[in-house]
């Protein structure tokens, strides 16, 4: 027997009301493929170019009352972005679970404006650790909320792209959106 | 052995919720959807408590008989006409609703054994969890539930 769309959506509206959701997801659409998002009571956790096993992954680090539900605001600030009209995301984040040293760089790349690029080194030497360039790296490859944390603005310091989680070809079209390169 | 993950309150709920209404539908008819939302809103509430992921079925099932239980007990009438435009109307009764009425007159325990065993097809060791007793007790409720509905059936027909 299946549910009716009504008896899921008062059940799915009730636990929300009644703050028994430790963590909400959706699949969006985009330019550059489908992304995984997700929000806790506290902000946007999580934006994931992979989907599958995304939900296990916020289950453990959030907790396990996770709903899938709607994120209208999120996906209204990617969209806007997408269509060139956003450069800056008035999203709260949530950041548990990062480590000390990995959200201190977080902080300092999101101050990366839109359009621009930086390189790891330079972003080691703002967080105090000059010769943790290739530290920069790791946490760039585990940046949580890619997109509106903008990794794919950090790149080599002869200005090769290296590495970005959504592929080389998304990095290269997410700078190309905000006019930081020419398209190819 | 390592414990087994608690998936995601969404799997557990997308693998349990049409099921669990199936049940509710045996036990109480018309009034199963707010038994329904009432399960699931006690297993989410006590869903970060838990230590492990194994059983969740019987334990989601354990809740709704639960949940069912009081309702019986609360010995509300069911309704078996809705109304349509304003004038009530007879509904064609699915087939879960025939063992619903025929097992009305049972002991909740009774009837919720016979509702699973006969009407569910789960296990008697199943149904022990879902009533909170022993594979043995729960036997016992179905057959002496069973027992019942032959004297009924049997008088009825006398």
């Amino acid at each position: 027997m299946s549910i009716t769309p009504e008896l899921d959506a008062r059940f799915r509206a009730t636990a929300l009301a009644e703050g028994l959701v430790d963590v909400r997801y959706d699949v969006t659409e985009s330019p550059v493929g489908d992304l995984f998002i997700a929000s806790t009571p506290r902000g946007l956790c999580r934006i994931s170019y992979t989907i599958d096993g995304q939900d296990e992954a916020i289950a453990r680090t959030f907790g396990a009352r996770v709903l899938r539900m709607p994120l209208d605001e999120v996906r209204r600030e990617l969209d806007e972005y997408f269509e060139g009209r956003r450069r800056d995301f008035d999203l709260p984040l949530d950041l548990s679970g990062v480590a000390p040293f990995h959200e201190a760089v977080l902080h300092e790349l999101a101050r990366v404006p839109y359009g621009r690029t930086d390189t790891y080194g330079a972003l080691a030497q703002k967080v105090g650790r000059p010769k943790a360039a290739r530290a920069v790296g790791t946490v760039m490859n585990r940046n949580p909320i890619p997109i509106v944390l903008p990794c794919h603005r950090i790149v080599g310091a002869n200005g090769s792209l290296t590495g970005y989680a959504g592929g080389l070809h998304v990095k290269r079209a997410l700078l190309e959106l905000e006019g930081a390169m020419l398209p190819s | 052995m390592e414990a087994m993950a608690i998936p995601p309150f969404e799997r557990f709920y997308g693998e349990n919720a049409g099921d669990v209404l199936g049940y509710l539908r045996r036990l109480l008819g018309q009034r199963a959807e707010d038994a329904w939302q009432e399960t699931f809103l006690r297993a989410l509430r006590a869903y970060d408590r838990l230590e492990h992921g194994s059983h969740l079925r019987a334990w989601v099932f354990t809740i709704a008989t639960r949940v069912a239980m009081d309702e019986l007990r609360a010995g509300k009438r069911l309704v078996a006409v809705e109304e349509i435009d304003g004038k009530p109307v007879e509904l064609e009764r699915p087939a879960y609703t025939e063992l619903e009425h025929l097992t009305e007159g049972l002991p909740p325990k009774e009837r919720a054994a016979v509702v699973l065993r006969y009407g569910y097809d789960l296990p008697y060791a199943e149904i022990g969890e879902a009533l909170g007793s022993s594979e043995e007790a729960a036997r016992a409720a179905a057959s002496s539930g069973v027992r019942r509905l032959r004297r009924t059936v049997n008088v009825d027909h006398a």
